[in-house]
């Protein structure tokens, strides 16, 4: 149950984003173009991604769920690739870039003080420019919002992950903008 | 210096709204939705709660823009927001704006750190459910601000005399593209 009456039954974040449009609108604006728009040398599965770790390190149940699967779904992958990373990127079958970048993102997820030149260096020798650089730390620091959003007004989640692999071709396809704040 | 190659005469994040313009819309937007609106909440009350949020995750050009901010709003008394950095609780400040400063404090820490108990002593002491949102929701908002300041090491100003100069122009014309395409308010 959430802590305050959001006037619809919808789980996670599509609760408050329809209880307050205005705001659920912008938030939306942010996520597509920080996870959505092709403009952008990040492919969409990694910056899913690193918003699906952030989320899992700030044990946001919804948000970790939905941008895992979204992941999933851009990689083509299993459900268990995903887990994986989450678990112990380091040890991941994934590009030495995209570890960099997590490194950067667990960082983030702490503290904003907690990101090292060191890391920003071995991003950088990865091939990270600063444009890259940028967008990880603001997708890490966003979902440090969403997840804080989800969880500080207590929405509830759907417990079944099947559910949250079913909605990432349509959200693939769809978009954030245009995910409508309908009840 | 900061990790990636901004404008070096913008400070904190204004420095990163003119690199990446196409997300500073919506940040700018964000900002001024929950924070230049005034019903339940006072604008002062929105800045208290970004400002302590930014202290708490130790901030310093968030903690003080924001400050100074709310100074402006609070016709100077700058005792009051000093007050409340230190103990908001021992602050001269309604106990309903104490009760959701707890509430923003746990949003720092974590959302699944606020309580069905903090929401009942935010209840009690008046607060609507849109006052509890939008103080979490700004919280939350304030831990994304600072992360992304702080975490691309951007340039906070220690001339102190520059952040009234900043947040008069905030207080006057608002959040939004002006911050940072606009020349930079300069001390005498």
């Amino acid at each position: 149950m959430a802590y305050i009456d959001l006037q619809n039954d919808l789980p996670g974040i599509r609760g408050p984003m329809v209880y307050r449009p205005e705001t659920g609108t912008i938030l939306n604006e942010l996520a597509e173009i920080l996870l959505h728009d092709d403009n952008n040398t990040l492919s969409r599965g990694d910056r899913e991604m690193i918003g699906a770790y952030v989320s899992s390190e700030n044990d946001c149940f919804f948000c970790q769920h939905v941008h895992g699967a979204m992941a999933q779904h851009y990689y083509q992958s299993e459900m268990s690739f995903i887990d994986s990373i989450k678990k112990d990127y380091q040890t991941a079958d994934i590009s030495e870039k995209l570890k960099t970048l997590l490194a950067i993102a667990g960082s983030v997820q702490k503290s904003g003080k907690l990101v090292t030149q060191e890391q920003i260096d071995a991003a950088k020798l990865q091939g990270a420019s600063d444009r890259e650089i940028h967008d990880t730390v603001l997708i890490a620091a966003a979902f440090c919002m969403f997840n804080r959003y989800v969880d500080g007004l207590n929405t509830w989640a759907p417990k079944e992950r099947q559910v949250y692999i079913d909605r990432a071709a349509m959200r693939a396809r769809d978009g954030y903008s245009q995910s409508g704040l309908q009840k | 210096m900061p990790y990636i190659d901004v404008d070096k005469n913008l400070p904190g994040i204004r420095a990163l709204l003119a690199f990446s313009p196409e997300t500073a819309a919506p940040i700018g937007a964000l900002a001024e939705l929950l924070l230049r609106r005034s019903d339940s909440l006072s604008m002062a009350d929105r800045e208290l709660i970004g400002m302590y949020v930014s202290y708490l995750n130790d901030c310093f050009y968030c903690n003080h823009s924001h400050g100074e901010i709310a100074i402006c709003y609070l016709n100077g008394n700058r005792e009051l927001v000093d007050a409340v950095r230190k103990d908001y609780r021992q602050a001269p400040i309604t106990e309903k704006l104490k009760s959701l400063l707890q509430i923003a404090a746990k949003v720092q820490q974590g959302g699944r750190s606020v309580l069905p108990r903090d929401i009942e002593q935010a209840k009690e002491q008046g607060a609507s459910d849109h006052d509890i949102h939008d103080t979490v929701l700004i919280a939350a908002t304030f831990c994304m601000m600072n992360r992304y300041v702080d975490g691309l090491a951007t340039i906070a100003p220690q001339d102190m005399s520059s952040y009234p100069l900043r947040a008069k122009q905030i207080v006057e014309k608002g959040y939004g593209n002006h911050i940072f395409l606009q020349p930079q308010p300069q001390p005498l």
